[in-house]
């Protein structure tokens, strides 16, 4: 399945762009997710391991089995305030 | 109630808005641009947001600061884009029957505002560098002429 990625911050940055679409199997996780992105995008490797992911507007951890319609963001940790 | 602005933050209407005659507390928080951290000058702040998923986690930390403390009213906004030194970057107004629950839970809004929250700070340096703040992830060094 192809799921389109958005990206923000610093993690945007590194990829050089806002969105990224990635490759999994049926039934991957966040986790694979995860290490899919620092295969695709070189530059987002460094930061993948504290990549935060978001499936709608909820946090997800790298147990959550993603979807194809799953609607997911990646960031790097927040710093409102 | 609207949680991110673009605009100028009026704090003192947002605190005018936290008062009523249930309440003998009231309880104002502002998160101002700060010219030097550690040693570093810094000339303005870029905040950037995930706005669909911001607006709920803020929605999330009001319904549970009221069912920790007996709160009367809790407003919560936060700036996003370009700010200059001194500005208003976040506000968090809470009034209650009595102080001690007013500070507590203000305090409750701005600390798990800042962990919870999709919301990012990059800090414009003065030396023409910047630099995205992410808490944890090592620095990348800084990254001339960038901007949002």
């Amino acid at each position: 399945m192809k799921l389109d990625v958005r990206l923000f911050a610093r993690a945007r940055d590194a990829a050089g762009a806002e969105r990224i679409t990635v490759d999994l199997p049926a039934g991957a996780r966040v986790a694979d997710l995860r290490t899919a992105l620092a295969e695709q995008s070189p530059n987002l490797r460094p930061l993948a391991p504290c990549l935060l992911v978001a499936i709608g507007t909820d946090y997800a951890d790298d147990s959550v089995v993603l979807l194809p319609q799953s609607d997911v963001a990646c960031f790097p940790p927040v710093s409102g305030g | 109630m609207q949680r991110l602005t673009e605009d100028p933050i009026d704090f003192a209407a947002l605190t005018e808005s936290v008062r009523s005659t249930d309440s003998g507390a009231v309880v104002l928080f502002l998160g101002t641009v700060r010219e030097m951290t550690e040693g570093r000058r810094t000339d303005s702040l870029d905040y950037e947001a995930f706005g669909p998923m911001a607006q709920k986690k803020l929605d999330e930390i009001e319904a549970e600061v009221r069912r920790r403390w007996p709160l009367d009213r809790v407003a919560i906004v936060h700036r996003i884009g370009r700010m200059e030194l001194g500005e208003v970057s976040v506000a968090v107004a809470v009034s209650a029957a009595h102080r001690g629950e007013a500070f507590e839970a203000a305090r409750y809004v701005i600390d798990t505002l800042k962990q919870t929250v999709p919301i990012w700070k990059k800090e414009n340096w003065h030396d023409g560098t910047s630099e995205w703040a992410h808490p944890g992830v090592e620095s990348t060094g800084s990254n001339r002429g960038t901007s949002p």
